[in-house]
């Protein structure tokens, strides 16, 4: 009977203490709601991302906030799991005054709070993931692939092949394999590479591996029997070095392998190494950027004082700088929205939405905040909500990642009506209409 | 003392074959149900109501269909989140191929579908039994998985596999908000283990419990195995179809076939074992121990490593959730293996006899 009293205090007591806390931050503080995946299939690239995040959070308060308004953040675990996201995401949407965006990291999680966020008027920003067609802004009003989505990354790393291949035309009666995650995450990647095949008349091989990806052998068996000329890989968490050391097992040249902007960072590759050597991948925008300004910049603001969130070494790699990338399209959305409501207010889920949708981060923006050389500008309208196409390749040497492309740009014709032809679809079965020019203005 | 039927005399069959013969337990019946339309819809929050309790009452509806079939028929099944897909992949396509069939209808359907996919995974049980069986049901969710990931047809030709829904409607009434989410899926749940107490008291019920406690036994006095299996598996099917339905639907809104994998068959199974075989009671139990304790324990865990001064990681929470729920559930299954029911109507008999035991 004793224990269960004291059970019961306790969790009444711990309960007070909660309420107590939150009453005290009630001063102006914008919250950003972290959804990690520090634990399971995707864990080793998932927590950079999250830490890289973080850090730059911390950064921007150092910074002297946004126009004086700090940045609050609070993680919630999702495993990479959809129920949990969406638990999280619940959980998370109505805390601190309300979020202002999320970031599922996830495309399944995507897809399932793409439902949810126009009742609760939360934007969601999902660089590099989640519904390629929520590009356009005239169907998704909530939704923001700000710097690239799945068909950008696949046609770049297409136009890169062709490119060293000396053209499209040589193409012709190539085979292409495809290995992806057999779920919507995989998935999205195809129509890009369909369109592009059937505009330039090579064959695709579709290699589906199930989640969560560690189990790769017959997939591997195939390619070795079917001698594809090129290998593209959709792939994310464990499944990436899966994929490589089989690859390496099955004697594929890694020179032909791509992966695309969830498929090439250092935990892919680290543990495979010297074996890896030739294998490339496509990056939207950033790569590692360890010598950029804002890196040092938060080595000597977050780190230095003891206060950065994961290991000194990671600061700087792939994917940290992808979720420094993350927090910063959030928070110049949140800084952009404050032009027209007010500077120095909090801004609310709707209206940190304007910020996201009216985005115009020049080079010279993007050079003071200490993303030179690592960015290109984007600019958002009421109708692109992508912001800009641009990538750049890089390849692993063994030890580290070095460019082996200059800038490539997504070939606006093509995914322009996949994108609308996807988006009008979406709407159809969802009965929705389009925006009206007015509320384009709001 | 409270608790005890001494002087409430069955005058009638009727009035004896009542599902609850005790005027105490009738009335705490109707005061739980009483809260549960009324009081929980007053107090809950929309975190409650959406990440805790609509999940809680359609898990504990499938768990009841799992209970029918493993728990009364005695036939153990791994195929319950294949079912619980059909369920929700009929209802998308009733509802974007049909439109005009009411929600209710479509959820039904999704249900009827179900329980023609449950008879046909269900004939293996007729020459295998115990864990055999449950390898043979396995095939199923490998099979559902595979169809929906694949065949482009059950998935409306959508490019990434993913479907959704929205915009459900009843009789003119929008379910858009938690709270009506909720009522629905609360309506549906009371009218369900309303129907399947009733049906295992039935003749039916009785042949699928003499089947579960000795196959031969119950052919030799006349029970036909075959009929009793397969309407087993016609009806746990179609209950959890109807809950899968209601997943995809309700709860979730878009879903893709990992939504229900062979992870959601374990888990409605453990429901049934931890809850209770053989008893609707546990299903509830067992719903709200898997569903319910996790979450509770994420929410726990900071605070308390709050008060202690100690603050947990993000990832560390998730470690420690997982170990404290495996012992919880090692811990549960030594001290009584038949389940949280079986301690609730322990609960009960001492009650009964309370103040003097003997």
């Amino acid at each position: 009977m004793k224990v269960r009293q004291l059970a019961l205090v306790v969790a009444l007591a711990s309960a007070g203490l909660g309420m107590a806390q939150q009453a005290l931050a009630q001063e102006k503080q914008q919250f950003f709601p972290v959804l990690t995946g520090r634990t399971g299939p995707v864990a080793p690239n998932a927590t950079p991302w999250a830490n890289g995040h973080n850090d730059y959070m911390k950064l921007v308060n150092a910074r002297g906030g946004i126009n004086g308004v700090m940045t609050l953040i609070e993680e919630c675990e999702t495993a990479y799991a959809t129920d949990k996201g969406v638990e999280c995401y619940e959980r998370l949407k109505g805390k601190h005054g309300g979020a202002t965006v999320f970031q599922p990291l996830s495309t399944g999680i995507t897809f399932a709070l793409t439902e949810k966020v126009p009742n609760d008027k939360i934007p969601m920003i999902t660089s590099g993931y989640g519904r390629s067609d929520t590009a356009d802004g005239g169907v998704f009003k909530w939704n923001f692939p700000l710097v690239g989505h799945y068909w950008v990354a696949g046609d770049t790393v297409l136009q890169h092949i062709a490119k060293k291949e000396g053209g499209w035309d040589k193409l012709k009666g190539k085979k292409i394999g495809v290995v992806y995650h057999d779920s919507p995450f995989g998935k999205e990647l195809l129509p890009i590479i369909q369109e592009r095949a059937k505009m330039h008349g090579f064959d695709i091989l579709n290699l589906p591996v199930p989640a969560p990806g560690v189990e790769q052998k017959a997939i591997w068996l195939q390619v070795r029997q079917q001698k594809p000329d090129f290998v593209i890989m959709q792939t994310w968490g464990v499944m990436t070095p899966t994929a490589i050391k089989e690859a390496v097992a099955t004697g594929y040249p890694r020179e032909k392998m791509f992966g695309t902007w969830w498929s090439g960072a250092e935990p892919d590759l680290k543990d495979v190494g010297a074996a890896a050597k030739g294998y490339s991948a496509v990056m939207m925008q950033h790569g590692a950027e360890p010598q950029s300004a804002v890196v040092k910049e938060i080595l000597d603001k977050v780190h230095a004082k003891g206060q950065g969130t994961g290991p000194k070494e990671e600061v700087g790699s792939v994917l940290y700088m992808r979720g420094v990338m993350g927090a910063m399209l959030a928070v110049e959305g949140v800084r952009a929205a404050q032009e027209r409501f007010g500077k120095g207010k909090v801004m609310t889920g709707e209206q940190a939405r304007w910020g996201y949708e009216n985005l115009n981060l020049t080079q010279a923006k993007l050079d003071g905040l200490g993303f030179k050389g690592v960015m290109r500008p984007i600019s958002t309208s009421c109708q692109d909500h992508l912001g800009a196409n641009w990538a750049r390749v890089h390849t692993w040497d063994g030890s580290k990642f070095t460019w082996a492309s200059d800038w490539l740009q997504a070939d606006d014709q093509i995914i322009r009506p996949l994108v609308k032809t996807s988006a009008e679809k979406y709407a159809g079965e969802k009965k929705l209409t389009r925006r009206a020019a007015v509320d384009c203005g709001s | 003392m409270f608790y005890r039927e001494n002087g409430q005399f069955k005058t009638t069959y009727r009035a004896d074959l009542q599902i609850f013969p005790i005027l105490q337990d009738r009335i705490a019946i109707g005061l739980i149900l009483a809260a549960a339309f009324v009081l929980v819809p007053m107090l809950s929050s929309e975190y409650m109501l959406k990440a805790i309790l609509i999940p809680f009452l359609i898990l504990a509806l499938a768990a009841i269909g799992v209970n029918i079939l493993v728990g009364y028929c005695g036939q153990i099944s791994l195929g319950s989140g294949a079912f619980m897909s059909v369920g929700a992949y009929a209802a998308y396509n009733v509802y974007v191929r049909l439109p005009g069939v009411p929600l209710v209808l479509t959820l039904l359907l999704g249900g009827f579908f179900a329980a023609l996919v449950g008879i046909l995974f269900g004939i293996p049980s007729l020459r295998v039994r115990g864990l055999y069986l449950a390898v043979a049901t396995l095939a199923a969710q490998f099979v559902c998985d595979w169809a929906f990931l694949r065949i482009g047809w059950f998935t409306n030709n959508s490019t990434s596999g993913s479907v959704s829904v929205s915009n459900l409607q009843m009789f003119g009434l929008t379910i858009e908000t938690p709270l009506q989410k909720y009522l629905f899926c609360l309506t549906f749940l009371v009218v369900f283990a309303l129907l399947a107490k009733n049906l295992v008291r039935s003749a039916v019920g009785r042949e699928w419990m003499a089947i579960r406690d000795m196959d031969v036994a119950a052919a030799v006095i006349g029970i036909r195995p075959m009929y009793a299996k397969l309407s087993a598996f016609a009806v746990s099917s179609f209950v959890i179809g109807v809950a899968g339905a209601l997943w995809g639907f309700v709860n979730l809104g878009s879903w893709e076939p990992a939504a229900f994998s062979v992870d959601r068959s374990f888990q409605l199974l453990f429901m049934v074992i931890i809850g209770g075989m053989g008893s609707i009671m546990g299903s509830f139990l067992g719903a709200a121990f898997i569903v319910v304790l996790p979450i509770v324990l994420n929410l726990a865990l900071p605070l308390i490593g709050q008060l202690v001064g100690v603050e947990i990681s993000t990832a560390g929470i998730e470690h420690t959730q997982v170990m404290i729920f495996g012992a919880l559930i090692v811990w549960f299954l030594i001290v009584e293996p038949h389940g949280l029911a079986k301690l609730w109507s322990m609960a009960k008999q001492k009650l009964r006899t309370w103040p003097f035991p003997h």
